[in-house]
């Protein structure tokens, strides 16, 4: 029986994987082959997908960018048995994407069937858990404390801060809440690690239950990610059935299980207070800070609100301990972060490695520069609330403190790349309108500031009082940072701001008009 | 306490019981139809969402009806139904055409082509962006990422996901 591997990640599929699998079953059948299909995650080489792995001698051999059309010339070829064929990649492991990688979070994915329970065991799985069953509250959040994990969402808050903020709260009922409202553009690796291994979110969240003392979670996703609610809705099953979730967590006693709920299209629900008012069943409006939601929050009780690659950090930091993954990094960055490289770029995909790594490295070595071919201009660094950085900018180390210096963040370790046809004038416009879309309209900074600023945003584009509105749009910015309740609007001004900083020539009343026309 | 005092405004102002209502056949068996979907949600961890989703997915859009019904099973007042429906883009007053095409027009998506994209789409299919057609038989969406920025521009057509995509690709899935 030989073992074929095609992805069931989401942008495989919309590659055309799931064709791709059953042409390979029924060609298969047809000349009598003996094989078992798996489909696994995506490891992260995303323009290979759809990218087929076949099991031979013990090594996996990859076949790229193929399409249903191909299947029969890749049994004509002998795929099952030979690495000869034009989309031929080799081995997988081998290839220079991956090799170079530290993938601590995501060792799983795209290896395994994401929902073989045993398969996640051997590839080691449930240590982590397993060794927190062992030791009390104080021991799981004083290792979390020291890995120096920041939150991975973007705000890079310090981890076990609020894992030990929940833990010493004192309430009858603790909750545990994944923000997989994963809205941000150039972000997908909570979208991949819960197609791809979705035991290590439950685990990780397991496992900071049992830290925290809360018997409840919550999975927050969006709706713009069937394919994880499938996996992990599936997951959780097979989870509750093998003890990992429930009365008795792996025969411990303790109690932990979690149920996913569904968002319905609004970007600000990842704002964690936000996200909280809707999983109440609510409005998605923003909550004012304090009180915490560590203190006061799902249902006003102490709530552990962590973004899905921080929880699913959590079991090998349990597994290895605090001090394995805090030798990763650099300064106060500590560990891994799944870099995701986007946009215009030839090598689109996951890249985890230590903080530390500069910005060209990942564009230019692990991203094989533009996918244009046309010279790099600018890339945003986390998201629509990210900061637009330009060429010269490059070698910066990706690192928490270094990024802020520079007016950016690393945010979520998503990388949006734009060759030189992209105007930042219109991106900077794109920000506002974004913002006036989502804006939840609960303060006022924000839900008329991102209005104000895209009428700005127009006139500067007609060159129309251009010298005054470019003031004017300083003043908008400083007021919507000082002024917002939330991120929404405090952040929309990093991209204006960074864009008219860096690219000040596309602000231009010239070219603005020439552009506008 | 709050859920006591908007459970006694909705009782005193909307005089809609369900088994009292004086709307005939057709409307009664919606009301119907809406209570069976809606009610297992009720006491769930935001049952409202999960019941909107659930009634959108049976029927394809949330009838006006949802309001009362939602109401009196949740013991909210209609104007709070009302805010939280409204609140979220998912949620749709009408249905949608009989194919629905959304197109990515976030930043990564930006970056390679989807301004010029969107700008082909609404020429061939002569439909501006969030349109549907008459005949409703196509709706063409934004949509604010579908999570597929390495393999961008993407957009999801009847529910199935494009990456690369271009406007040969996602017409060729429009059914005609």
């Amino acid at each position: 029986m030989i073992k074929i591997y095609v992805p069931l990640d989401s942008a495989a599929i919309a590659l055309g994987a799931d064709e791709v699998a059953e042409a390979i079953l029924s060609e298969a059948q047809k000349r009598d082959a003996s094989v078992q299909l798996v489909r696994n995650g995506s490891r992260g080489m995303h323009w290979l997908e759809p990218l087929v792995e076949v099991e031979q001698e013990g090594k996996r051999i990859g076949f790229a960018n193929v399409d249903e059309g191909d299947v029969s010339s890749l049994f004509e070829a002998g795929f099952l048995t030979k690495a000869d064929h034009q989309s031929c990649i080799g081995e997988v492991d081998a290839h220079p994407f991956l090799a170079k990688q530290e993938r601590l979070t995501f060792a799983r994915c795209g290896i395994i069937d994401p929902l073989d329970i045993d398969a996640y065991q051997e590839h080691g799985g449930l240590v982590g858990l397993k060794r927190a069953i062992e030791l009390n509250r104080e021991e799981i959040v004083g290792d979390v404390m020291l890995s120096g994990l920041r939150g991975r969402g973007g705000a890079g808050f310090p981890a076990g801060i609020k894992c030990k903020t929940v833990s010493e709260a004192e309430a009858d009922q603790k909750y545990i809440v994944c923000n997989a409202d994963e809205g941000d553009s150039g972000t997908f690796a909570d979208r991949m690690i819960m197609e791809g291994d979705p035991f290590c979110l439950i685990e990780g969240m397991a496992i900071a239950g049992l830290g925290v003392g809360a018997t409840k979670g919550y999975i927050y996703l969006r709706s713009e990610y069937p394919v994880a609610l499938k996996v992990l809705n599936q997951a959780i099953e097979i989870a509750r059935e093998n003890n990992l979730l429930g009365d008795n967590v792996l025969g411990s006693n303790r109690a932990f299980d979690l149920d996913v709920f569904v968002g319905a299209g609004a970007y600000i629900c990842g704002e964690e207070t936000s996200l909280l008012e809707s999983l109440e069943g609510k409005r998605g409006q923003v909550r004012a800070k304090p009180p915490l939601p560590a203190l006061e929050g799902l249902f006003g009780k102490p709530t552990l609100v962590h973004n899905v690659i921080s929880l699913c950090s959590v079991p090998i930091i349990l597994a290895k301990g605090g001090e394995y993954y805090a030798d990763y990094g650099m300064g106060k960055s500590k560990g891994t972060l799944a870099f995701q490289l986007a946009g215009n770029i030839a090598q689109g995909g996951l890249v985890e490695k230590a903080f530390g790594l500069s910005l060209r490295t990942l564009i230019e070595d692990f991203g094989g520069g533009t996918r244009s071919g046309r010279p790099f201009r600018a890339v945003q660094i986390g998201g629509p609330l990210g900061a637009y950085l330009p060429e010269d900018l490059l070698d910066l180390p990706m690192d928490y403190e270094t990024l802020a210096e520079h007016g950016a963040g690393v945010g979520h370790g998503g990388l949006v790349v734009f060759d030189d046809q992209v105007n930042l004038r219109e991106q900077a416009h794109y920000a506002f309108e974004f913002c006036a879309e989502e804006s939840c309209g609960k303060c006022t900074p924000c839900r008329v500031g991102a209005v104000r600023g895209t009428e700005v945003m127009e006139r500067i584009a007609k060159g129309e009082d251009w010298a005054q509105n470019m003031v004017l749009l300083d003043d908008l910015c400083e007021l919507m940072v000082d002024g917002s309740l939330c991120a929404m609007g405090g952040m929309t001004p990093i991209p204006v701001m960074s864009a008219k900083k860096h690219f000040p020539d596309d602000f231009e009343p010239d070219q603005a008009a020439r552009a506008a026309e | 306490m709050r859920l006591r005092i908007s459970a006694a405004l909705n009782k005193g102002m909307t005089h809609q019981p369900l088994d009292g209502c004086v709307r005939e056949g057709e409307a009664h068996a919606m009301t119907e139809k809406l209570h069976d979907i809606i009610a297992p949600y009720v006491g769930e961890t935001g049952g409202l969402i999960s019941a909107m989703h659930a009634v959108q997915a049976e029927l394809g859009y949330l009838p006006e009806d949802v309001l009362p019904v939602a109401a009196d099973l949740f013991n909210q007042t209609k104007a709070e139904v009302k805010g939280v429906i409204s609140f979220y883009a998912d949620f749709r007053d009408q249905r949608a055409g009989a194919n629905h095409v959304r197109v990515c027009v976030a930043e990564s998506c930006q970056s390679v082509g989807s301004r010029e994209l969107v700008t082909a789409l609404e020429e061939r299919f002569a439909l501006k962006l969030g349109e549907t057609d008459l005949a409703r038989e196509l709706t063409i969406e934004p949509v604010y990422c579908l999570g597929l920025c390495s393999v961008s521009p993407a957009a999801e057509v009847n529910g199935k996901l494009v990456a690369k995509a271009d406007a040969d690709k996602i017409a060729e899935r429009v059914e005609a």
